[in-house]
């Protein structure tokens, strides 16, 4: 994904150089046209069916669907279940998001293998997805047209929120970079990309409800455990850790202030 | 080689000679779309070699086609195009992209009950005009609209 | 192989706005995999949508056209409960059709 990814980077150097300025961008509002027509009809949607024939097809060494697989609502609940997300379980005394808790369900009910799982968790960029991806997705599409609801009634829920306060403000890295220098303030943006404010109530709602997405350059559906890692590559730090703590204390974090959003999935990101 | 279309779409993989082999009917399709595909149009590389494979050379420009399109398109790989046209008796829109290393992207037969709208998305290497050629009551006319290409720092 | 299509027809006045979204690679042939291959030519090269058992839209595509590809539409003089066929072919000979009927104006 990455040489992907930076191939990408390069080929936008040559057309930045073609002649688009910045303040191009600022008068009126030239690019919410393609925004509108793009998010209207998401190619995302293609991925709910196929998260929804994986929820309840037999798979793994066990033989066994994820029909059995509580997200906090109950074995095989799903509607409503990602609003509450990321939340405390006691089966396995953690706090976790849903693609955490999802690979839980895939090791113990199906059998997986945990790190093969996490190993094809987050899918080349210009293949067909992951199964993590559209499970993720289809599980949250469940959600769709209910409220972020994500509380902080168990005192790990609170703590791992503090934690994600605390890393979302802290600068780290060779750059010294903290999250919040870039989603820290209204009107950022990197070239022409406007960054979400997060430490707004508004910014923070669309993260809590937007993921996963489509990415458009990528052209499979992205989770919010992509988005991080994404953002660590960005921010020049290690790589993230796909499903660790921090990355869960981040999504906590974010999901907690953006309470009250109402959710869409799948988003569209450019 | 009891099967000599399978064999030779493994080796050539070439569009033109894809097009080739259907247009000389060796096909099993008997789809009418496989004969009537652009094969000449599609491989132009000059907007005037495409505008005479879509027998659209001496166009004229109409108000009457109006293209949807941004800008600013943030992705170039997914450039949102839609044109609507007015013209009476519209039965055929093509969508080009100027700069393309080919430019005609797609070409639409609106028949009877269609309306004179499509909306699609386009690949585009950079900043160019999009052209809408539409043929109408048998003529030709056309529309333009520049769309600057970019890209984003961070998704 | 082919995943189905999402087929969206909604009544608008007397016309139906189709809206088809359609997972296919598009290749360009000029692609790269990430052991440097040159991944193949293989796009949709038509789609043909029928109302009610009649052709109203016969498209051709070239490579230019985006990845997971969308196509929206128009059909006059239709009514709730028409249905909608789309079928696409691809450079390898690869096809599939989906079938939807035309909701109601909501």
């Amino acid at each position: 994904m990455r040489s992907f990814v930076r191939g990408i980077a390069a080929f936008t150097v040559c057309l930045a150089a073609a002649g688009v300025t910045p303040a191009a961008a600022q008068t009126g509002d030239p690019l919410g046209v393609g925004r509108r027509m793009l998010a209207e009809d998401n190619p995302g949607e293609l991925w709910i069916d196929r998260g929804k024939t994986l929820f309840y097809q037999k798979q793994g060494p066990k033989n066994a669907s994820l029909e059995g697989c509580d997200f906090g609502m109950g074995p095989g609940k799903l509607e409503g279940a990602a609003a509450r997300l990321p939340r405390y379980f006691p089966d396995t005394d953690k706090v976790q998001d849903l693609e955490t808790r999802l690979i839980t369900c895939m090791v113990r009910l199906q059998g997986f293998n945990e790190a093969d799982v996490i190993r094809r968790a987050i899918s080349p960029g210009g293949s067909s997805g992951s199964d993590v991806e559209a499970l993720a997705l289809y599980i949250t599409s469940r959600s769709n047209g209910m409220k972020v609801d994500v509380r902080l009634s168990h005192q790990k829920e609170y703590d791992v929120y503090k934690a994600g306060e605390y890393l979302f403000f802290r600068r780290s890295g060779q750059t010294d970079f903290s999250c919040n220098q870039c989603h820290g303030e209204a009107g950022k943006r990197i070239r022409l990309q406007d960054l979400v404010h997060m430490t707004d109530k508004k910014g923070a709602e669309e993260v809590a409800s937007t993921w996963p997405a489509y990415r458009g350059a990528h052209f499979v559906v992205r989770t919010m455990q992509w988005r991080l890692t994404d953002c660590f590559w960005q921010m020049r730090l290690p790589d993230m850790k796909y499903g660790s703590d921090m990355s869960i204390a981040l999504t906590l974090y974010l999901n907690h202030n953006g309470n009250g959003a109402v959710i869409r999935v799948p988003g569209f990101k450019r | 080689m009891n099967n000599p279309r399978r064999i030779f779409l493994k080796r050539s993989g070439q569009l033109g000679a894809l097009a080739a082999v259907w247009a000389a009917g060796l096909a099993q399709s008997s789809r009418t779309w496989a004969a009537t595909w652009n094969k000449a149009g599609f491989q132009s590389k000059a907007m005037a070699d495409v505008m005479k494979n879509l027998g659209a050379t001496g166009a004229t420009e109409s108000k009457d086609i109006v293209i949807t399109a941004p800008d600013i398109a943030e992705n170039g790989a997914v450039v949102p195009i839609a044109v609507s046209s007015k013209l009476p008796d519209t039965q055929q829109i093509s969508i080009l992209a100027e700069k393309n290393p080919f430019p005609l992207a797609a070409t639409f037969d609106v028949s009877s009950g269609g309306e004179g709208y499509v909306s699609t998305r386009i690949k585009m290497g950079q900043t160019s005009d999009v052209w809408a050629v539409v043929k109408a009551g048998g003529k030709y006319y056309t529309a333009r609209k520049e769309v600057k290409i970019t890209v984003g720092g961070c998704g | 192989m082919a995943e189905p299509m999402k087929i969206r027809a909604t009544l608008q006045g007397d016309v139906a706005d189709v809206r088809i979204l359609i997972m296919h690679p598009m290749e360009t042939g000029q692609r790269k995999d990430s052991k440097g291959q040159i991944i193949p030519l293989h796009f949709i090269q038509s789609v043909v949508v029928q109302h009610n058992g009649k052709t109203v839209l016969d498209t051709q595509w070239s490579q230019a056209v985006s990845r997971n590809p969308f196509l929206g539409l128009r059909i006059k003089g239709a009514k709730a409960g028409d249905k909608i066929s789309v079928t696409w072919t691809d450079n390898k000979g690869e096809k599939r059709t989906d079938e939807a009927v035309v909701a109601p104006a909501s």
